[in-house]
C-alpha cells in the first residue's frame, strides 16, 4: 500500500516536474524543476532497491551537475524576445532530437513488452547476488568483471578533465597574485614595534 | 518501535506510518530545543572569551533569550522585496531549514537508535548535505539585489570546495570501517586502537583526516573563521540580507541544526558515536545516548571556540586550503589507507 502511494507519488512529480521543466518560461526555475525530477527519480530508484544508485544520482546530479547549470543559467542575462526569435530557426533541429527519443522510447517499451531479459553470467550463476548489499554487489562487478571498463572510463574522465582546464586555463599578466608562504613568514615584529617614549619627547621612526 | 504498534491490534502500514512519525517527532522536537539552547550556549561561550557576560536578562542565567528572540522574529513583519522572485524567495528558507533536519534521519543515537538504519547512511548524508546549498543560491538568486547574489556565489563556491575534500575523508573512513552504515561504522569503532580505544580518531593514519574534516565542516556549514558567506563588512549579512521574520529565523535555525549535524558526524565518525571513549566495561553502564549527546556537546564547544578566537578567512585562502592543501592531503590519504589496509590483509 504505502509502496503503490509512493510509487505513483515519485512518479506523478517526476513527470510533472520534467513537464514544467520544458513548459516554464524562466530557465532559472526549468532548472529547480530539473531538480526536483531528478530528485523523484532518486526516489523511484530506493523503491525498486536501487539505494546505491539514488544516493549517487543526488549527489552527483543534484549535488554537483545541476548546480554547475544553476550557476550558468543565473548569470545569464534573460531576455524573452530574444529567447524565442530563435524558435523557428532551431524548430527543424528539435524537431529531429524529439523524433530520434521517441523512436528511442517506442523501441524501449517494445523491448520490455516483448518479455523481461534474462540476466545472468556465462557460468550460468545468478546475476543478482541475494544477501549482499547494493554497494558490494556494484563493488563486486566493477572491480572484478568490468574493471577495464571501469578503470578506462575513470582515465578517459581524467583526460577529459585535465584538457578542459588546459583549454581554459591562460596566463594572465596582469593580475598581482598572492605570495602565500610569504604572508606565513610574516611576523608581527617585522611590521610593529613597542615603544616607551618619555613625556614631551616623541618617536623617531 | 514499528512491532509495538503492532502489538496494538494495527495493520502494519498503519503501524509503520505511526512509528515513522512518532519517531520524526523524537529527533526534530529535540532537536529543535537543543537548537534554540545552542544558540544560547554558542552566545555565552563567545561571551565569556570575550570577558562579557553575553545574554543573562530573559529567565535565569538569561535560559530564555533565544525563546525571546523566537517570538520577537515571529511577530515581526515578513518584508517581501517587491522586484523579487517571490516564490522561489519563500521557499528556499524552507528548504535550508527542511535539509538541516532531513540529515538528523541516519544519526545513530543508541545502539540502533536510528529513525532509518540503511546501508547507504552515509551516502545519504553526504547527498543531502549536497542539498543545502541550494537554499543558499536560491536566496541569493531571488532575493535581486546584489550582495544576497554575491554571498551565494561564494556560498556555494565554499560548500563544493570543502564537499569535495569531505568525500575523500570519508571514503578513508569507509575503507577501515568497511560499511557505509552510520552504525556499523559506529561498531567499527569498539576497541579500534590497541583493543581498548573506541574511535577511529585514535588511528594515526586517520587522526589528521579528523583535523581536516573538522576544519572542513566549520567551512561547509559556513561557521568562522570561513563565514564569508556573511562577512558583514562586505556583503552587509550576506545571502539572508533581504529576509526578515520566521524566514530570516528558518535560516538561523536550520545554520544551528546544520552546525550540530556536523558535530554528530565528528562524533560518529570518528569518535566512537554512542560508544564510551575507551572500551572499559564501567563505562558502558551509562547509556549510549549520553555519550553520544556529551560528545556532540564538546565538538560544539570547539566549533564556538574556534569563531571566537580566530579570525576571519580571506576568500583566496579560503579556497587555496580547500583545493591545494585539504584535496591533495586527502586523496593521498585514501591511496595510503587503502594500501595500508591491503598491505595487512584487512579486505580479505
Amino acid at each position: 500500500m504505502i509502496h503503490v502511494i509512493a510509487f505513483y507519488l515519485f512518479a506523478v512529480m517526476t513527470v510533472a516536474s520534467g513537464a514544467i521543466t520544458i513548459l516554464s518560461r524562466n530557465p532559472v526555475h526549468s532548472v529547480l524543476w530539473l531538480i526536483l525530477a531528478f530528485f523523484n527519480a532518486a526516489g523511484l530508484m530506493v523503491l525498486v532497491g536501487a539505494e546505491f544508485i539514488a544516493m549517487l544520482l543526488v549527489i552527483v546530479y543534484v549535488g554537483a551537475v545541476a548546480v554547475l547549470f544553476l550557476f550558468v543559467v543565473m548569470m545569464l542575462d534573460i531576455d524573452f524576445a530574444e529567447l524565442r526569435a530563435g524558435f523557428v530557426r532551431y524548430f527543424p533541429f528539435g524537431a529531429l532530437v524529439a523524433i530520434v527519443l521517441l523512436a528511442e522510447m517506442v523501441l524501449g517499451i517494445g523491448a520490455y513488452k516483448a518479455g523481461a531479459i534474462v540476466l545472468g553470467t556465462p557460468d550460468g550463476t545468478a546475476a543478482t547476488p541475494a544477501g549482499t548489499s547494493n554497494i558490494q554487489a556494484i563493488g563486486t562487478l566493477l572491480y572484478s568483471r568490468y574493471l577495464f571498463l571501469f578503470e578506462a572510463a575513470g582515465v578517459i574522465l581524467l583526460v577529459a578533465m585535465i584538457g578542459a582546464i588546459v583549454l581554459t586555463h591562460r596566463q594572465r599578466s596582469d593580475t598581482r597574485g598572492q605570495n602565500i608562504s610569504k604572508q606565513n613568514q610574516r611576523r608581527p615584529q617585522d611590521a610593529t614595534f613597542n615603544v616607551k617614549p618619555e613625556i614631551g619627547q616623541g618617536v623617531q621612526i | 518501535m514499528t512491532s509495538f504498534f503492532q502489538s496494538l491490534g494495527m495493520t502494519y502500514e498503519a503501524a509503520w506510518l505511526l512509528a515513522t512519525i512518532c519517531g520524526v517527532l523524537l529527533i526534530a522536537l529535540p532537536l529543535m530545543l537543543s537548537v534554540a539552547m545552542i544558540i544560547y550556549a554558542d552566545r555565552k561561550i563567545w561571551a565569556a572569551m570575550a570577558l562579557r557576560r553575553g545574554p543573562n536578562v530573559v529567565g535565569p542565567f538569561g535560559l530564555l533569550q533565544s525563546f525571546a528572540d523566537g517570538l520577537k522574529v515571529f511577530l515581526q513583519e515578513t518584508i517581501i522585496p517587491s522586484a523579487s522572485n517571490k516564490g522561489i524567495f519563500l521557499i528556499a528558507p524552507v528548504v535550508t531549514f527542511t535539509v538541516a533536519l532531513m540529515a538528523w534521519a541516519v544519526i545513530p543515537f543508541n545502539g540502533g537508535a536510528v529513525l532509518a538504519n540503511i546501508n547507504v547512511g552515509l551516502l545519504y548524508v553526504l547527498a543531502i548535505s549536497s542539498l543545502g546549498v541550494y537554499g543558499t543560491i536560491m536566496a541569493g538568486w531571488a532575493s535581486n539585489s546584489k550582495y544576497p547574489f554575491f554571498a551565494a556565489m561564494r556560498a556555494s563556491a565554499q560548500m563544493i570546495s570543502y564537499e569535495v575534500s569531505i568525500g575523500f575523508i570519508l571514503i578513508c573512513v569507509v575503507l577501515w570501517a568497511g560499511t557505509f552504515n552510520l552504525n556499523d561504522i559506529v561498531l567499527a569503532q569498539k576497541g579500534h586502537v590497541f583493543g581498548i580505544f573506541n574511535g577511529f580518531v585514535f588511528n594515526p593514519l586517520l587522526f589528521p583526516m579528523w583535523v581536516m574534516f573538522l576544519i572542513s565542516g566549520m567551512a561547509e556549514t559556513g561557521r568562522a573563521p570561513f563565514d564569508l558567506t556573511e562577512a558583514e563588512s562586505e556583503l552587509v549579512a550576506g545571502y539572508q540580507t533581504e529576509y526578515s521574520s520566521m524566514a530570516f529565523a528558518a535560516y538561523w535555525l536550520g545554520e544551528y541544526a546544520n552546525v550540530l549535524l556536523m558535530c554528530a558526524l565528528n562524533a560518529t565518525l570518528f569518535w566512537g558515536g554512542w560508544l564510551p571513549p575507551l572500551d572499559i566495561p564501567i563505562l558502558y553502564l551509562v547509556p549510549g545516548f549520553i555519550w553520544f549527546v556529551l560528545k556532540v556537546l564538546f565538538f560544539f564547544f570547539v566549533f564556538s571556540w574556534v569563531k571566537a578566537t580566530v579570525p576571519r578567512y580571506r576568500y583566496d585562502q579560503l579556497m587555496r586550503l580547500g583545493w591545494k592543501v585539504f584535496l591533495p592531503v586527502s586523496l593521498s590519504f585514501v591511496v595510503i589507507v587503502s594500501g595500508y589496509l591491503m598491505a595487512t590483509g584487512h579486505f580479505a
